[in-house]
């Protein structure tokens, strides 16, 4: 509780109190509505204070002014008809107070609960001066800055170790809770936390740039991206309070005057003022004004915990209509980690190519290029690689030791105009022609991530419909792959341009309704990213463009995670929708009760905060996604 | 130019005032209230004047709702 809360709560408790009191106190005449207008004044003042401020200026219709103009009525109509019943004004006034305050306190707690859960901002960072620690503000690391990570803390800015190693907790970062081992050479994230040893790190990047701001920024701005459901409510919340007034004051005077002049039945001013009052306390918007953002706030929240980073509220609606999932196989459903698996053909030494593969390669971050300089095993010396041309799509042509170098697939020999020999192992085949003549291929393979298939089976389960995989490597390679996983539909020997082609036509074909959600691990389909519906980037940990092109960045690269964000997302809609179905359909129930008579102010006030807190209580279940 | 500012305000529905009041001041293109986080994104016109015109959207703020803050 803060100061503010804490105020209300005495006001609320004293007002409460003196009204049991004046309960059983024998006035009457003037006395008693001194005495009653004691407790009113308590409860109710900044409500008045606020309402004439809202008519000075002109912003009449809100909803200090409903419950101002509702219990200063009631007063006057207990005064005008002598009955001294001022316990309702001053108990709608209670309630709605109370209401409020319970709305600002649940606030207050989903709002620290969800800073909890992103808990991962460094506060400072450790950097080594003339034999001593120092703690220094993240901010001032420079990049290359050797910092020091002790057990327990928190690793702040991304670099390499370059001493220690030590078991890293990502649970902060992914969700998952399965630690992770660094030694010497790894790379690190900054928000991991390193539970055992001692860690030096050279830092790669500045602060602001690191993957835990990046992270922080992404969550703290993203309920600012608006979803329909929300545009709606403020929307609706315009055009309701105006309409409800109006209505109000047709109850109070249109229709007495009817029953005179048209009936001929005496008017009851004061059953229909009474009425109209009623109304008023009954018509109050809050309930939708507060639980629809909520709701979607602690959706986000909740996803974020479970390492899946929705980037806005719109998108987290958008997830919920997905009933197409496009994959991008390499680094998606399939490791992304090659292996060389054979090398066939060749008139050189094996060693030999693979070296010549391995550098020509060097430059390119494709997976590729990694499982060559894998296989190859020794340091790179990149000095001897001169006028490297990455073909996209097709491989590189460069200049090893002053030999030209052509390494890539079946385009890039029938480019060259070098005949090749073709392979019938599965896999990804790199042809080599070296100095123009052919010399063979080397057999990389991809290995498919180990919950793939359990992964889009509960995808189906989520509600997707249709499942396609695109990817740039060979026909063979991707059907054996999609089969083993039980993927609808192949697309294979696609260049990046090729990707976004395909998912605009898929895009077209879609059903109205249902959205299509793109999935990459964001090294090149950025593009494709951005044209989906969705866009969903995968163990995108440390790849900024991925978090800048996606709208939902998973943290880690466990494909069931896809399933599960879909999951939370429906979760979080399905709790909006109750909330605006419930909150409009019991307002508008009451609103005709009272209107008929059936509801006095006692029920209109029980309602409104009632129906307020329910959706309130809802709303934060959707920071519950653990169990999903 | 986009620039966040930290608000303080109490109801949902204020926060939404609070943004049409912003979003219909003078050099500023569009505003955004974030109810959730406290914070108000606003991006500015070009060649305006970003701490001329906060002062006036905080103007027009307290007039649509008297209890509301932003820090500039």
């Amino acid at each position: 509780m803060n100061k503010k809360q804490k105020i209300m709560l005495i006001r609320i408790l004293t007002a409460a109190a003196l009204l049991a009191v004046l309960h059983v106190l024998p006035v009457t005449g003037w006395l008693r509505f001194g005495l009653y207008l004691i407790p009113y004044l308590i409860t109710g003042y900044d409500i008045l204070r606020k309402a004439l401020k809202g008519i000075q200026n002109r912003q009449v219709f809100d909803e200090n002014f409903l419950m101002a103009v509702a219990t200063v009525g009631a007063i006057v109509l207990a005064l005008y008809e002598q009955s001294g019943d001022y316990t309702e004004a001053i108990a709608v006034m209670l309630f709605y107070q109370i209401g409020e305050w319970f709305q600002s306190y649940a606030v207050g707690r989903s709002r620290r609960n969800i800073s909890e859960l992103m808990d991962i901002r460094p506060d400072y960072a450790n950097v080594e001066r003339d034999g001593k620690l120092e703690q220094v503000d993240p901010d001032e690391v420079s990049i290359g800055t050797v910092i020091v990570v002790q057990p327990g803390e928190k690793v702040p800015i991304d670099g390499t170790v370059v001493e220690g190693a030590s078991t890293l907790n990502t649970a902060a970062l992914t969700g998952e809770s399965l630690p992770r081992e660094v030694r010497e050479g790894d790379e690190i994230i900054s928000g991991c936390v390193n539970m055992t040893g001692l860690l030096k790190i050279r830092t790669t990047r500045e602060f602001g740039e690191s993957t835990v701001s990046k992270i922080l920024d992404l969550v703290e701005n993203a309920s600012s991206r608006k979803s329909r459901s929300e545009d709606f409510i403020s929307r609706f919340a315009r055009v309701y309070t105006p309409a409800v007034c109006f209505a109000a004051l047709a109850l109070a005077i249109l229709v007495p005057l009817a029953r005179m002049f048209l009936l001929g039945l005496p008017a009851g001013w004061g059953v229909w003022v009474y009425r109209a009052l009623t109304f008023l306390v009954a018509s109050c918007p809050c309930a939708l004004v507060i639980s629809i953002p909520l709701s979607f706030f602690a959706g986000i929240g909740g996803a974020s915990n479970a390492g899946v980073l929705v980037k806005g509220s719109n998108y987290l609606e958008t997830l919920s209509q997905t009933r197409t999932v496009v994959f991008d196989k390499t680094g998606t459903l399939t490791q992304g980690v090659f292996e060389v698996n054979g090398i066939h053909h060749h008139e050189m030494e094996n060693e030999k190519l693979v070296e010549y593969a391995a550098l020509a390669e060097s430059a390119s971050s494709h997976p590729i290029s990694k499982s060559l300089q894998r296989a190859y095993g020794r340091e790179i010396d990149r000095s001897r690689v001169t006028d490297v041309q990455e073909i996209s799509g097709s491989g590189v042509i460069a200049k090893v030791d002053g030999v030209e170098v052509a390494a890539g697939n079946d385009k890039l020999m029938d480019r060259l105009g070098v005949p090749y020999i073709p392979c019938h192992s599965v896999g990804t085949i790199i042809h080599m022609a070296v100095g123009g003549k052919y010399a063979g291929h080397i057999v990389i393979s991809d290995v498919v991530k180990p919950h793939a298939r359990e992964a889009v089976q509960a995808l189906r389960s989520a509600g997707v419909h249709r499942t396609v995989m695109l990817t740039g490597d060979a026909k063979p390679v991707a059907d054996q792959v999609a089969q083993s996983l039980g993927i609808d539909q192949v697309y294979a020997e696609l260049l990046p341009a090729g990707k976004v082609e395909k998912v605009e036509e898929l895009l077209q074909d879609n059903s109205e309704r249902g959205k299509l959600a793109f999935v990459g691990d964001g090294i090149n389909d950025a593009p494709v990213l951005s044209r989906a519906d969705i866009g969903i980037a995968m163990g995108a940990m440390g790849s900024d463009a991925a978090i800048e092109a996606a709208d939902v960045v998973l943290m880690d690269d466990d494909p069931a995670k896809i399933a599960k964000a879909i999951r939370i997302s429906r979760k979080c809609l399905r709790i909006v929708y109750e909330n605006i179905v419930f909150a409009i359909g019991i307002k508008l129930a009451c609103l005709v009760l009272v209107a008929l008579g059936f509801a006095n102010m006692w029920l209109a006030i029980f309602a409104d905060v009632g129906v307020m807190i329910l959706a309130v209580l809802n709303a934060i279940r959707a920071l519950f996604v653990k169990k999903l | 130019m986009k620039k966040t500012y930290k608000i303080d305000v109490d109801c949902a529905n204020c926060a939404n005032k609070m943004e049409e009041a912003a979003r219909k001041t003078e050099g500023v293109q569009s505003a955004t209230v974030n109810f959730m986080a406290l914070k108000m994104i606003v991006e500015f016109a070009e060649g305006q004047d970003p701490k001329a015109v906060m002062e006036q959207v905080r103007r027009n703020c307290k007039k649509v709702e008297d209890d509301c803050e932003i820090y500039l």
